[in-house]
């Protein structure tokens, strides 16, 4: 026995192992997804509002209650909400790929909030200069906007990731792996609180990581 | 030609319509530089941007390179700013390029292919004189440069009009300067057509063939630049030629004057053009039995010749310092008595 195991004697490091893996895959996965689905809402709120390119009250309208409503239910309710839904679209109510809806529905609303506010701080005259120019919006879009608002959306997308890490560990609780499983059934279930110990602190280790790769690129980029 | 006919805009706000532009009509040469000057409030901002449709009309038509640019919509608009591009204030550009990627951007716009791309930007470059910067961030340029690059964007698509919104506003005299020769330049090696607005009389004064006044949506008075600074009628545009003919302190100096110089006549003569250049104090002194003691003098070049005044002091028999302003006149050189004694 080697002193590690004799200080975590519950620990199943295969287990601790899958279970970061299932974490790391839930994690990347939705916060892919979460910046897409985000980045387009976003978008949508920012060039629907009153003088922007494509002004449409109602759809700013339906768009902003859309991601309001989203955003104000707490994580844990969505999660029970979505069960139905869940099992119609992923088939099963268990397993991580049973949690992305409920991970991407509760982010990206989140998310795409913080697209809009990195949208507003972009110069109004920078998009007025691609439009003297005869610029479509999809360019605009795709060489002004996200361009010119990308450390902010890199750091937004940063936050987002951390909060899913969070949430992932409140699906754990549902059933969905990972190590907010581990910890509720191995660790507060059969009281093995070394196991939640090491589960905390892979958790900490991972969000550490995401925070790092943000800062990292957000600072990489920014040339202003 | 541009051809502005019953132009006006309209907007409408929380305090009622506010009218922007007011029932403008002008005409603008291929080839000219035409500046628009007015205080800010004056509607000159709307006012360019209704040359490229940034703005459409509440009324009237704009006509620009043969396109009635209040009609056109969609691509067909797209393509027409191709030809009418546009400089502004705060450079506008985007800070996540560098100064070569910023000018390809509106090459890339227009669709242009990658090599032409690097070619045309390579020139343009050359042409305002940014070599050596192409890979620096416009964070790293000073204004000047930063409008430099603006205006190499600006000329990438060979536009036929530059709209110039306020250009060297921002930037300090000497960049001032040195933006208002690069665009005479464009414009007299590229036969551009040049559209600015300004509030500095300075700005017209040094490149403008033609000045329309501005203010409160209305154009106040119009024509060559030389004739504007010569008999300016509304007091908006007497406003701004003392702008640029009274130098600092110069009102101050005439109360001075008249307590230094109490003798004789103080006059203050006003020389358009080429009146400039003939020796008319000389001839004055030799024909006329009078001394003549030149006590302030200003001469503001124009495109179109040089504008100036010089106060002097006539002494002499008051016959004879008559006949001398009588010749004066005679000579197409205004004058204003500022003192008698």
């Amino acid at each position: 026995m080697t002193e590690e195991q004799g200080l975590f004697p519950h620990v199943d490091w295969q287990r601790m192992w899958e279970a970061i893996v299932e974490t790391l895959y839930m994690t990347a996965i939705s916060t892919v997804l979460t910046f897409i689905i985000g980045l387009a809402l976003g978008i949508l709120l920012f060039l629907s509002a009153p003088h922007q390119l494509w002004a449409n009250k109602i759809v700013n309208f339906l768009t902003g209650a859309l991601v309001n409503i989203f955003r104000s239910i707490p994580f844990i309710i969505l999660v029970i909400l979505l069960i139905p839904f869940t099992s119609f679209i992923m088939g099963s109510i268990r397993g991580p790929n049973a949690a992305l809806p409920a991970l991407i529905i509760g982010a990206a609303p989140f998310y795409a909030r913080m697209v809009l506010i990195a949208l507003r701080e972009i110069d109004k005259g920078v998009i007025e200069a691609a439009r003297s120019m005869g610029a479509t919006t999809g360019t605009i879009i795709r060489k002004v906007l996200i361009p010119e608002s990308l450390p902010a959306l890199i750091s937004g997308i940063t936050v987002t990731s951390v909060a899913l890490i969070g949430y992932t560990a409140m699906a754990g609780i549902i059933g969905a792996g990972g190590l907010g499983d581990l910890a509720f059934i191995d660790g507060f279930q059969r009281s093995h609180n070394d196991v939640t110990f090491v589960a905390t602190v892979f958790v900490l280790i991972i969000v550490f990581i995401f925070q790092f790769i943000g800062d990292t690129i957000t600072t990489k980029i920014d040339k202003r | 030609m541009i051809q502005l006919d019953k132009v006006t805009k309209q907007f409408n706000t929380a305090n009622g319509t506010l009218t922007a532009v007011d029932n403008v009509s002008l005409s603008i040469n291929d080839g000219e530089i035409y500046g628009i000057i007015g205080y800010s409030g004056a509607g000159k901002s709307t006012m360019i941007r209704l040359f490229n449709g940034l703005e459409k009309p509440t009324s009237g038509s704009i006509i620009v390179n043969g396109a009635n640019i209040t009609e056109i919509k969609g691509a067909k608009l797209r393509a027409a700013r191709h030809k009418v591009s546009m400089v502004f204030q705060h450079f506008n550009l985007l800070w996540s390029r560098t100064v070569e990627e910023n000018i390809a951007f509106t090459l890339e716009v227009a669709g242009v292919k990658k090599e032409q791309r690097q070619v045309k930007v390579a020139e343009l470059i050359e042409l305002v004189g940014l070599q050596g910067r192409e890979k620096s961030y416009p964070s790293q340029l000073s204004g000047g440069q930063k409008q430099r690059v603006g205006i190499a964007r600006a000329l990438a698509n060979e536009p036929e009009v530059l709209l110039c919104d306020e250009a060297t506003s921002a930037l300090d005299p000497e960049t001032t300067d040195a933006i208002l020769d690069l665009l005479v330049s464009i414009n007299e090696r590229l036969n551009i057509t040049i559209i600015l607005i300004t509030h500095e009389m300075h700005v017209i004064r040094k490149i403008c063939n033609r000045v329309a006044v501005m203010e409160e949506g209305k154009i106040v008075e119009e024509g060559d630049v030389l004739q504007v600074f010569e008999s300016p009628k509304a007091a908006v545009t007497q406003k701004f030629v003392q702008q640029v003919i009274e130098t600092s302190g110069q009102k101050e100096s005439i109360k001075q004057m008249q307590e230094q110089f109490p003798d004789g006549k103080l006059i203050k003569l006003f020389f358009v053009g080429t009146a400039t250049e003939r020796p008319v104090i000389t001839q004055l002194i030799r024909k006329f039995n009078v001394e003549v003691n030149i006590i302030d003098g200003n001469i503001s070049p124009t495109k179109s010749g040089a504008y100036g005044t010089l106060i002097v002091q006539i002494n002499g028999v008051d016959d004879d310092v008559e006949k001398a302003v009588n010749y004066l006149a005679a000579q197409g050189i205004k004058s204003e008595v500022i003192s008698h004694d």
